[in-house]
Parts: C-alpha cells; structure tokens; sequence
C-alpha cells in the first residue's frame, strides 16, 4: 500500500481536491459555506494546475445556482466530465436541473456542503434540509461524517457515477465538516486513476451530444409513454448500491480505508441503535465506544448511501439482536409522519418483515428524532441521552434533542456536563475578535502540529454573524490519535481570551477544565490583573484551580507595527504554555511557519512577526492567583436595565453565547420580531471616537451623512432644553435661517461609533489657524467614555424638529431621525449611509424588501438588529425573501400595499356619510409625499379612525384596519450587485418594465462582499476578485443604461462621497416618481483592499476619473421637454490609472502580471472615454414624451 | 571624435543617459532610448516606502481580513499569487535587460536600514550592470543631529555593498553641510561613485482647501549651476565616478557638467518634454561642439573646470555668492 502523505485542511479543500482532479468543467456560483470549494477550483485553474490526466479544468462563474446548474447540465451533455459545489437555496435552485440530469442518466458528481433552508429565518449553519429537499430527484446521495470521509467519498463517488450513470450528489455537513481543519491522508492523482475507469469516462464521452453522430435528448413525451419511458431507467438505480460498495472495496484494497453503504460501528450483539448521517454519526462512534466500554450493549448505523436507499444492505448492517432503534434526522418535515430517514427505516424494516427477509430476533421499536439544525450543537451527552430513551419501554417518538421544547414537549432532557473525552487529547479554547489574527494563527498551529509532528490535530470556528468586532470561538483538539469528536470542547485543558473586552460581554472559562491555564490578552500590570477581573471570571478561576497568565498582546502588536493583530503573538504564547510541544521546538516551528506563510507578503512582515513573537514571550507573566473572591465588581450588564423585556430575555442571553439555553417557549412562532434592538446592544468597539470643536464646526451635517453607524448625530433645538445639560455637553447657535436663534449640537454615540473615522475624513471644516485640527477630529473613546455617554443620553432625549419645518437639502436631511442604527455593519462601510438616508426621508412610511447579502446580515441577523422605530412607533417594515427574488418580493409589498389603499378608498366612499364630505375630499385628494401633505392625511386618518369607532356598520371595522393606507407608503426593494446585476437582474429587469411605483436601491460594492469577495457583473474592468484572480477582462456591466432603455423607469447614480447632494436629489426624486425608479449607489468595500477612512475620497476620484459618472434619468422631463438625462458630474479629470491604483483589487493584477495590468488599465480608460461620451451625448438628447402613456396602475383608486 | 567614458567601472560609449524616470515602465520607450544612443539605461527607483508600505498595506487590508467572518474566510482571491514586493520591478529589469545591449543600472531608493535593503542583492540577481541607491531623506527630526544622519546613511551604503558586488552609486540631495567630507565617507563605506543632485518633489499648498499637494514639475537648466559648483568641488576628491542628474537640458548643459567633473550626464525633464530622441540630437549636438572645439575626447575635457584646474575657483566658493548678489538689481 503506497505511503500518502499527510495534509491538514479543511473539509472543502479535501472535496474540492478530488473533484477538481477528476473533472474537466466546473460550473460555480458562491453560497455559504461551499464558496471555498469553488474559490480553491477558481485558484487551482488559475495557476495552471491539471486535473488527475493532466488538463486544466475550465472554472466558469455563472450568474446563480440556477446557472451553474444549466451550464453543468449543458457540459455533462456535451461529454465533459463536470461538477460543481452548492449547498442550501443554491441546491434548490438546481433542483429542476437535476431532474433532467438524473433523468438522462449522466455521471455527473455535486458536492453540496449540506446548510440549512431559510424558513421562518435565514441560516448560513449547516443541517440536511437542504439534501432531504433533493431526495426524489434521482440522484444516489452519499453522506461524509468527517474530513476523511468526505476527501474519500467524493473520489467513490466521482468514480460510481461513471460506473452507474446515476448522479451523485455527495454531501458532509456545511461548518461542521467544510470548514472543520483536520489532517486527513491524502489521495494523490494515482488514486484518481485508479478509481476513474478510462472506459467509463470513454463511455461518458460517447453518449455526448456530437453533430458527428447526432442524437435527440430532451424530447417532450405524451401520456401514451412517458410513464413506461420513466421506468424503464430502473435497473440503472437497481445496480447503482453494489457499483458503490464494489467501488469502496477497490478503494479499501488500495488505501485500508474501508467504508460500506451503511456501516455498522458498535457492540456485535446490540440492543440499542441509532441511525443517522453525517458527522453527528461520528460522534455516535465516539460516545458508543465509551458506553461499550462501561458495558453497554449499543451501536450505531451510519448512513453512507443514502440514495438509493438499499434495504438489504440496510438489514445486513443491523445486529440481529436490535430491541430498539432511534433514527435522527438532521432536518425538519413539519406535518409528515416523520423525517425522510425515519421514514426510510421504518418502511425498510416493514418490508424486509413482510417478506420474510428480516433476520432479527425481535421486532425493534423504532422511533425518529430531530437533531442539530443549523448546526445546533450535537454531543455525546445527547447520543446518550437518546440512548437512555431508548431504555424506556415506551420511548418517545418524533422527538428532539439538543433542545428544550416546553412547547410541545417533543425534547429529550440531557447532561450537560458529561465529558467522555479521552485525557490524552488537549483541548483548547481561543476567544477572539474578528480580524485580530486569532483564526488564522490557530489554522497556523494546527498545521503546525499536523504536518511537522506525528501528532493529530482538529480546528472547528464559531464565528457571531457582526460584519465589525465579531467574536470568534475557536475549538482546537490535538492527540496522538485521529480525532473524531464533531463537536465543540466542552472541558479545555487551556482557555484564552484575546481582548479584555470580552470578560464582560461572555463567560469565557464557561469551557475551561478543573486545573486549566488560562491565559489573558490585558494591558495590565501583572500584579494589576487579578483586580481587574470582574466577579465571576476570579470565581471560576479559583473554583476551578485555574492557571493564570497574562501577555499585553496590543502593547507587543503595536510595538511591532502590527496594529491589533495578535494572533502571532497570543499562538507564541499558547506553546509556550501549553505543552502540546515542547517550547523551543514551538517556537522554532512557529518561526518556520510565519516564514512559509508570511514569506511572500515581504521581509518585513516577516520580520515583525518575528519580533513579535520574541516580545511576547518576554512579556508574557504567570500571575498569582489569590485563593479567594476579592472582585469588587460583577460582569457589565449585557444590556441597559432599561431594555424592554424582550431584549433582556432574549437578545442578551443570546449576546452572551448563551443562546443555545432558550426554550421554545421563549420564540415568535413565525419569526417576527420587533424593532429596535441594536441601541441595547454597547459594544464599544472604538479606540478613537470624534471630538467636536463647536468653533470650528460649520454645521454642514456631513459627517452624520456618512456616518455608516448612525452614531454622530445632529439636532437643532430650542435653547430652553438645555437647561438640564450634563456638564460638558456642548451646544452653539444654529447658524441657518430656517431654525433662527435654536441650538444646536453635534454628539457621538461613544459606545456605538466603531472608530472608522469617515466622519473627520469627509468633515470640510478645518481650522484656518491649524489646518490640521478640523471641527471633528478623532481622540481616545476611552478618555471619553465617561462624559459622552449621559451626553448621548441627554442629546438622545432633546426633542426631534418637526419634520415640516426642516428644509430638505444635504444639511437639514440629517435632522431627521435615522431609523436605522448601529447595524452590524463593517467600521467605515459604504452602503449603510445610504440605507440610513433613506430611513430618515421615509423611514415612518417605508417597507423594504431586502436581498439576502451583508445588507441582510447587518439590517436583520440577529441577536440584535438596527431598523427602528420613531417615537410615534412607526418605522421601516423589513424582510429578507432570497436572494433571487429580491425585486420580485418588493413588488409584491407594493402590489398589497395599492390593494389595501383601493379597499380604503372605495371604503371612504361607502361610508361617506358617517364620516362627512369634508373628511371624504380630503381624504381621497390626491396628495404629494410631501412632509406637510403625510402629516395633514394622517391627521385626517386618526379622525376617521375616531369616527369610525362610533359606527356600527361591517364596513367600518373592515376601514379601521386598512386606513393607514390612506398614507403613502413607500416600497423600497434594497440589494448589492451580486443580487442585482447577477442572479436577481431577471426579476429586477422585469420589476423596471411593470411601471409599479417601486424604488430600487443598488447598493453597489462591485463584488459579492457577503460571501467574500466574488467578482459580479458589476465588477470593474482590471479589479481581481476571486474568480477573476487575474483581473476581470470585461467591462461593468452598465445596469443603468439598461434600465433607461425602458424610458418609463427613474434611474440615477450616485456616490455619496463625491457629490453627497446630488445623492439626496436622487433619493428625493425616486421618492416622487410615480413610476418605478432605480438608484445605483458607490459602495466603497472593505472588498476593495484599502483602508475605508479613504472611502469618500475614493468615491470622488471615481467620479472624477469618470468611472462612475453621476446622473438622474427622470422620464417626467421629457414631457418639459428637456434631455430626461442630466449628467451631473461633468466632465473627466483625473485619471482612470490614480483611482486604481489606490486599491488592492486593482494592484493585486499589476502586482501578478504588470503588462496585463497596463493593457486592462488601458482598456479601462478607452472603456471610461467611450461611456462618457455616452452619457454626454444622451444627456444632450430630446425625447418627445409618449402620448397616451399609461397610467400607474399602483395608483389608481 | 573619442566620445567614451568610464562610469562606475562600466565603459561607455559616451557619457549620456536616460536618468530615473518612469519612462523605464514602458518597454518600447527603452528601446526608443536605445536606439536614441542611450550609453545606459538607469531604472525608476524601487522606493523602500513602496515596498515596506505596500507589504504593510497588504498585510492589513487584504491578508488582515482573512478568517474573520464565518461567510467570508478571505476577500480577495489567493494572495500567494499576488507576491507583493519587487517582483514587478525585478521583472522589468529583467526584461529590459533582455532587450537593450548597453548597461542597465537598477536603482533603489530608501533612507533606513530594513528588509527592503535585500532588494539590492535581488536586482545584482536580476542581472542589472549597476546600481544608484537614492539616499532621498529629508531630516525633519530636531533629535536627530547632522552626524546622526550621516552615520544612518553611511551605515546603508556599507549595508547595500555588504550585500552586493555590483558597481554602487549613491544619488544625493545638495542639502549636506560638509558634502567633500560626506562624499569621501560614502567612498569608504564602498560607494563607487555619486550622482549629484537629487530632485525632491516639492509639495504645493492648496489654500483653497488648505490641504498639501504632491506636485512634481520638471527641471530647468537653471537648476544645473547647483550641480556644476558641486560637482566641481568634488570632482578632485572623490575617486570614483561622478555623474550629474537634474537640469541638462542640451549639449552645452553637458559640456559643462563634463568640465566640471562628471563621467555621466543623466538627462530626464528634457527627454519627458522632447520624448528619447532627444538624447541622440543632443548626442550629436555635444559631439558637434567637441568637434567644433578641437577637442579630441571627452576625456580631456572632463575636470578641466573643476575647482582644482578653473582659472577662478573662487567663483565657486562664497564669492560666487557674494558677486552675484552684489550684481542683482530689481
């Protein structure tokens, strides 16, 4: 047997290895958590690296799943060998695709890194709810439990398709299994070959489509055959199982490896066995072998073809001695008689009794269980728990565990403190922040012992879903064993916290073991940390014998001109501590490590990480732990005693990492939740906030525009406010007109600004005297905390102007409340100022629909979430459909929305009599979206209201619920570009023409940020993204011009940083279009590579180098006769070449290939002339309007 | 007409080249030079703050990103494949190696000892003939003294000879307050020669928004009289070469920068304004007035100005200065 060698990588890498060599096309579209399969197909193509017989696979990013599937199908027929990589709503995008395929019997192998389906939430976590959606579709399903298993199963199934024309769809479970680091054994092309018959892919060729010997596919069939033509593949999904087990024995006789349809792990004469898939079925092995142990007669069926589902083989792997039996599904069926696997064994069971064929000695109770959804932990106490079910003589059926279900009480009760984890295995636990290196140098680590020593090791990462200040848990594992345990530490031996911060917001030694080291990243004295600790951290410290030592991470990061990153400096630390190798040999590896992985990105990274690795070391301290309590303080509140219940309940157990505590009880049954909760949520993520100089300041109100966190804010007010002032807020004259002799103030929120800085980097104002001290500059958060934080309570109480009153230009816009705050978003993010601009023009009346993406991750994942309300209560109603439909479902709301206002109107009319003719004239008058109009009709509204109470009439009640309509309401359907230019531009485009009053807002960032950085088709010529590593060859795709060829929808584009008023008059005249209307808006990207305090600056060369020309389409001026286009940023002034070359999406391509680099830039500049010229001959173009143009159906009462 | 000189150790042809410029990113624009009779081809620098900034840039902004969101591990593509550094510099060396015959010397432009001084052993790698380290500093600190700054760039120099064998100039700014002494310690230090003088870009004030703008404008003949003083002040100092850069604009702008000492006359504003076939006219031009002259080489015109052989060397020294203010009316 050839020696392999051994390779420490996550679960995607290891499938995307073999599929990758054993394929020649691969079709991809990114979906969480697949996106690195086809990142890594992408990376290989681009450097020239062959499949197993010495091609280049062509990698094509398609427009959607949907795509990808199409293009998949298309090269299937055309004989390629070809795969691709989903998971999720991307699956079920290619689901009528997969009919076909499977329909035309085509070896074809899917890898499907298995996810949750949106339901009554959106989930990135994994479960098989997506895979049980395809189990009719006629593909064999193969499921992986581990990093090894899924690099195996994928080479068996790429090889049983060929032999079975039945497709695969191979699957493992999305983060547990795709993104767990393990080292695995690795199969090199000879296996490939050897696995991969010639023959078959001969044959595979020969069923191609071929005009050199033609054949018809496709056909349509009528009742006389269609039936008869469908059964007739049969004997192909008859013979597809033992072509799979005869395949895994030529792979067991080549690599030891043994694996079998279903794989029977557990005591010979069992009792009790369950039966799942995936990687929970390994955590069955482990925790089995420790009940086996302690003289427990259990076992474990692991499904590993799942499809076709091969009874005899099923049986054959039971213990005939089997009393009872547990099935776990990994997904939900609401309303079947059980989950899809239960299901299965319960009518597999039945049959083999009925004919006769079953061999064991009783007949077994068998019930099915729901487990793990959204990768809901899944551990050994709850394999033991269903175990201990299975005791009962009257076990519970269609239950679940890892939950508790007060609600219906399907839930099974559990240890929590069991640990069957053998000693010899060091467990640790790393608490960090996003972006300070802490994964990246675990991944380092695990590499380190996986590769350079003997050793095993495993690394799975939890990640909170904040785009700023994230926290990150990373659970590592090493032993001189494989590891098998799926599942989270529970007992670490060795528990770090990367910032001080975290102490208050979590329990972080809720993991550590009796004895653990714990060790502190803390800019404290040594002999001052122990009296810094809050309460509950010095209690479990002494309650558990726990080990101290503190490192001044930031001091040694900053010293070293490492800014925040840490993760060097804290890995350093971890070896010398740990033990898991001995220190010099840990430190010499580490060494080598930052060598190989920091080597190319140049000598003196790699000679401050070096340095920082020997600081850290000398800074780092054990502390003397005193044997008692001597905090005088507690743990900080999670959230304000004054929150409202819901948040205390809720939002803040789950804030605190405890989420997986709450009942069902404690949930909306339907996923609704109220508004409003980020302002609980402190996260003090700034080092540096703005600190306003009144005298300086010119009250232009910029910097709260740009402020992506709502977290400056500026009010005018009456002076008699400030009487109750707390000392040190600062107020001074208003200076304009339309608030003569008011105050005003400008105030940051101290714990919610995140430090971006794009507020003093747009601030115009500078100090003539000292220019570099503007009206805002950036000063410690720290120094400040103390007086900012009554002053942004007190500014938060003065009363709002009224709405009327304030003139809606750049300035008075950012009076207004913003109903959208302290989001999640990146610090200096370049969509959200837009989607905060929009809250506070018509926040009160707006519904938005909203494209799956980081706008839906900042604007509705929770625990808490930004949209709020005013003080009226009213404020944007949000929801996320998908990704796709985006347009689709705003249009929906408008569709609702013009139903209801036609009900109420001809309700009016109805009862014209109880409510009188004036109220009626008013009412149904035809009224602008004007502040004073809205204001006017809701008072109109609340006396209708008042009268209709008094009526007694059906009608009444029926008018009372839908009044509201009788005030505009405003639809808004919001998305990035990956959902507008891509995968939702066919609905998008179809929204466009159906002249509904909708307004779409493109928050354009020109690459799929959500997902990591994917080129679209909004991505500009010469940028690299992943998958355009070398620099995108094609133009942007114009949306704009597209959308004007209509000449019945609004269009602009606009770029806040550069012409912020032309931004405004964009948002204000969409507003107004009766019609449908598309703003395009610059949305700088941390995707961008450049550090976003530059972001407007950025917007401005844009714009200047006529990159992103700034322009309003209005239809409604051809009928004035005017040019409906007007080019609002004049002509071209700097160069194409000085707005790239600032980013490192555009100097990454110089950087790898300088020549191709010049011709892009070239091109990109040609490009940019030729749209210019364009627009500017557009914009001097006439267009007689249409006569007899339709109306706006939405409007029409 | 012997128009050859020997610069660096390097036999030319005759003492006119290209200085560093960017007109060195363009491939067909060196082989313009060339054919315009450039003697050599002196690369753009490679700026230790380009490189260290760059890196650090990288660090932070594309690799910084990477595992901090469950969604997104990275947010560009594979950064091995995008190597930052040199690598693009070193490839155009390389390439303009491979298409001109005459010398090609690289250049690197720093102020501190660093990694980045490694680039020098990359580009002796890379196959280029010489190298001009640009000393380009400008001493802003009130702690940091004259010597101080000396030593810094004395100690660079020894550092960059350490590691390379290739033929060493070291480009200077003016602003040295004992140049002969300075000179003759970069000598020791391993220098073979000097290029005089350094153009530093002179930033411009925006008082509209009171802000500082990065402007370069090109040089004029009038800022030659700088380097004539000193290149005739060093040229019976130093052993090695001198060359002179910044304000030959024609032939007679070399003539004099050759009396006064210099073995190479690098010409850049004048090329950017006429484009390279100005190098062959003013090739022509000087060979003209050599002729016209009765010189027979340039050999033996070079020096003949210099403060140890000109008729009036005070004129060079604080009289010049004197006269001159002396003589000027409004």
């Amino acid at each position: 047997m050839p020696t392999r060698r051994k390779v420490t990588v996550d679960g995607n890498e290891a499938v995307a290895s073999i599929a990758y060599r054993a394929s020649e096309v691969i079709a991809i579209y990114p979906i969480t958590p697949a996106s690195s399969m086809g990142e890594l197909a992408d990376e290989w193509a681009a450097q020239r690296q062959p499949n197993a017989w010495g091609v280049v696979p062509d990698v094509v990013e398609m427009q959607s799943e949907g795509g990808a599937a199409g293009a998949v199908h298309g090269a299937l027929q055309a004989g390629a060998l070809t795969t691709t990589f989903t998971a999720s709503q991307g699956l079920l995008l290619m689901i009528p695709n997969l009919y076909k395929i499977a329909g035309e019997l085509t070896a074809f192998c899917l890898h499907v890194a298995a996810r949750t389906i949106a339901t009554h939430a959106l989930s990135i976590f994994g479960d098989h709810s997506d895979v049980m959606a395809c189990r009719q579709v006629g593909f064999a399903m193969l499921a992986s439990g581990s990093v090894q298993e899924a690099h195996d199963l994928a080479l068996i199934a790429h090889a049983s398709t060929l032999a079975s024309r039945v497709p695969f769809l191979h699957f493992f479970d999305g983060f547990r299994t795709s993104h767990e680091v393990a080292k695995i054994e690795h199969l090199d092309d000879d296996d490939v070959r050897a696995l991969i018959d010639p023959d078959l892919v001969a044959a595979h060729r020969a069923r191609a489509m071929t005009p050199d010997h033609p054949v018809l596919r496709g056909s349509a069939e009528n009742p006389d055959t269609f039936f008869q033509a469908r059964e007739a593949a049969n004997r192909f999904y008859l013979a597809c199982p033992s072509i799979v087990q005869g395949m895994m024995k030529r792979f067991a006789a080549r690599t030891g490896r043994s694996y079998r349809l279903f794989d029977y792990h557990g005591h010979p004469e069992a009792e009790r066995v369950l039966v799942l898939a995936g990687s929970g079925a390994e955590v069955a092995h482990e925790t089995i072998d420790w009940m086996i142990a302690r003289g427990e007669k259990v076992g474990v069926v692991k499904v590993r073809l799942f499809r076709p589902f091969d009874v005899d083989a099923f049986l054959d792997a039971m213990p005939r001695s089997v009393r009872a039996i547990a099935v776990l599904d990994r997904t939900k069926e609401p309303g079947s008689v059980g989950e899809p696997l239960y299901l299965d064994v319960v009518t597999a069971l039945r049959e083999a009794e009925d004919a006769g064929r079953s061999k064991l000695v009783a007949r077994p109770r068998v019930v099915g269980g729901r487990y793990g959804l959204s990768s809901k932990e899944f551990d050994p106490a709850m394999v033991q728990s269903v175990f201990d079910e299975l005791c009962g003589a009257t076990p519970k059926n269609h239950f679940t565990v890892g939950i508790v279900d007060d609600v219906t009480h399907t839930s099974l009760p559990w240890d929590r403190s069991l640990d069957i984890e053998p000693a010899d295995v060091v467990r640790a636990v790393f608490f960090g922040i996003g972006s300070d290196g802490t994964v990246g140098s675990n991944k380092n680590s695990i590499k380190i012992i996986g590769e350079e020593t003997p050793g095993y090791a495993q690394g799975y990462f939890v990640y909170d879903s904040k785009k700023a200040g994230a926290i990150t848990i990373s659970h590592l594992r090493f032993g001189p064993h494989p590891i098998r345990s799926s599942y989270l530490v529970k007992r670490a031996s060795f528990v770090a916290c990367h910032d001080p911060g975290l102490l208050d917001r979590q329990d972080v030694l809720r993991h550590a073991a009796d004895g653990a080291t714990f060790l502190l990243n803390a800019p404290w004295l040594p002999d001052k940390v122990w009296g810094e600790l809050p309460r509950e951290v010095q209690q479990a410290i002494v309650e558990k014998h726990i080990k101290v030592f503190v490192v001044d991470g930031y001091g040694v990061a900053a010293a070293t001109g490492m800014g925040r990153h840490i993760g060097t400096i804290m890995q350093a630390c971890f070896f010398a501590i740990s033990g898991v190798l001995p220190r010099e040999d840990a430190i010499f590896q580490i060494k080598k490590a930052i060598e190989k992985t920091y080597g190319k990105r140049g000598a003196d990274v790699v000679k401050r990480n070096y340095e920082a690795v020997d600081r850290a070391l000398g800074a780092l301290t054990e502390i003397v732990v005193p044997g008692t309590v001597t905090a005088a303080r507690g743990r900080l509140p999670t959230v304000s005693p004054a929150a409202p219940d819901h948040v205390k309940q809720l939002s803040a157990v789950m804030l605190e990492g405890l989420g997986d505590y709450l009942p069902v009880s404690a949930f909306p049954v339907d996923g609704t939740w109220p508004l409003g909760t980020t302002q609980w949520e402190k996260r003090n993520l700034a080092l540096e906030i703005p600190v306003w100089d009144p005298a300086i300041c010119i009250q232009c109100n910029k910097c709260t525009l740009i402020c992506p966190h709502a977290a400056i804010r500026a009010k005018v007010y009456d002076h008699a406010h400030l009487e109750n002032a707390p000392k040190g807020f600062l107020s001074t004259d208003y200076k304009a007109a339309e608030f003569k002799g008011d105050a005003y103030s400008l105030q940051v929120a101290p714990e919610d600004c995140t430090g971006c800085g794009l507020c003093v980097a747009f601030c115009p104002a500078k100090d003539k005297q000292n220019p570099r001290h503007k009206a805002i500059d950036m000063g410690s958060q720290r120094e400040r905390l103390e007086t900012e934080r009554p002053n942004y309570a007190f500014f938060l109480g003065l009363p709002d102007p009224d709405r009327r009153r304030v003139h809606l230009d750049v300035k008075g816009s950012q009076f207004l409340l913003p109903l959208f705050e302290y989001s999640s978003a990146c610090p200096g993010c370049g969509e959200t100022p837009y989607i905060k601009l929009l809250t506070q023009l018509v926040g009160d009346r707006l519904l938005i629909a909203n494209a799956t993406g980081c706008s839906s991750i900042y604007g509705g994942n929770l625990p808490t979430t930004p949209y709020a309300t005013d003080h009226a209560g009213r404020g944007p109603a949000w929801s996320n459909s998908l990704f796709e439909d985006n347009a689709e479902f705003g249009l929906g709301f408008r569709l609702a929305v013009d139903s209801h206002e036609r009900r109420a109107r001809s309700l009016v009319t109805v009862l014209a009599s109880d409510v009188g003719d004036d109220l009626v004239t008013g009412l149904l008058a035809e009224s602008s979206t004007g502040e004073a109009d809205i204001v006017a009709q809701r008072e109109r509204v609340a006396a209708l209201k008042e009268k209709l109470a008094r009526s007694a009439r059906p009608e009444a009640r029926e008018l009372a619920l839908v009044a509201d309509y009788l005030v505009k309401k405003s639809v808004w359907i919001v998305g990035g570009d990956g959902w507008a230019y891509d995968i939702g531009y066919g609905g998008l485009d179809h929204v466009l023409a159906s002249n509904r009053n909708v307004h779409i807002l493109v928050l354009d960032t020109e690459v799929y940020s959500n997902t990591g950085g994917q080129q679209s088709k909004a991505t500009p010529l010469g940028a690299a993204a992943k998958f355009a590593a070398a620099g995108k060859q094609t133009a942007k795709k114009d949306l704009g011009l597209l959308a004007m060829t209509y000449g019945t929808a609004y269009v602009a584009r606009v770029a806040m940083g550069a012409r912020d008023a032309q931004t405004l008059k964009a948002f204000q005249e969409a507003e107004s279009y009766p019609g449908p209307s598309l703003i395009i808006a610059y949305s700088h990207c941390i995707a961008h590579g450049y550090d976003m305090v530059h972001g407007a600056n950025q917007q401005k060369l844009a714009v200047e180098s006529g990159v992103w020309p700034l322009y309003r389409f209005d239809p409604r001026r051809m009928a004035l006769g005017e040019p409906p286009l007007q080019l609002d940023s004049g002509p071209r002034k700097g160069s194409v070449r000085d707005y790239m070359m600032n980013e490192a999406r555009f100097r990454m391509v110089e950087k790898k290939d300088p020549r191709r680099f010049a011709e892009l830039l070239a091109l990109a500049e040609e490009t940019t002339k030729q749209r210019m010229s364009i627009y500017e001959q557009l914009a001097g173009l006439k267009v007689a309007a249409a006569v007899g143009r339709a109306p706006t159906p939405g409007n029409q009462g | 007409m012997d128009l050859s000189t020997t610069y660096l150790g390097l036999k030319l042809a005759h003492p006119l080249m290209p200085g560093a410029s960017p007109m060195v990113d363009n491939l067909d624009t060196v082989r313009r030079l060339e054919d315009a009779g450039a003697a050599a081809i002196v690369m753009h620098s490679l700026f230790e703050e380009q490189i260290t900034r760059e890196e650090q840039g990288a660090d932070r902004f594309v690799h910084g990103l990477e595992g901090a969101h469950a969604e997104a591990q990275s947010y560009f593509p594979d950064a091995s494949i995008f190597a930052l550094g040199p690598d693009a510099y070193l490839e155009q060396l390389r390439r303009i190696r491979e298409a001109v015959r005459v010398p090609v010397i690289a250049s690197l432009n720093g102020a501190t000892q660093g990694g980045w001084l490694r680039y020098a052993q990359l580009m002796e790698s890379a196959g280029a003939h010489a190298l001009e380290l640009n000393l380009y500093t400008l001493a802003t600190s009130p702690s940091e003294s004259a010597e101080a700054v000396e030593a810094r760039l004395v100690g660079i120099v020894a550092a960059v000879r350490k590691s390379v064998r290739l033929p060493l100039a070291v480009k200077l700014s003016p602003f040295f307050s004992a140049l002969p002494h300075f000179a003759r310690r970069l000598e020791e230090a391993g220098a073979d020669g000097l290029v005089l003088f350094n153009r530093f870009y002179q930033p411009d004030i925006d008082v509209e928004d009171l802000d500082v703008k990065r402007s370069l404008r090109l040089s004029t003949p009038s800022e030659l009289l700088l380097r004539l003083r000193w290149l005739a002040i060093l040229s019976g100092h130093v052993k090695g070469s001198l060359a002179v850069t910044g304000g030959v604009h024609d032939a007679l702008d070399a003539v004099k920068a050759i009396m006064a000492g210099a073995h190479a006359v690098q010409m850049v504003s004048s090329l950017l304004l006429h484009g390279p076939t100005h190098l062959r006219v003013v090739k022509d031009q000087l060979e003209r007035w050599l002729d016209e002259h009765e010189y027979l080489s340039v050999k033996q015109m070079r020096g003949s100005m210099d403060l140890e052989r000109c008729p009036d060397p005070l004129a060079y020294e604080r009289a010049n200065y004197v006269a001159i203010l002396q003589g000027w009316r409004p």
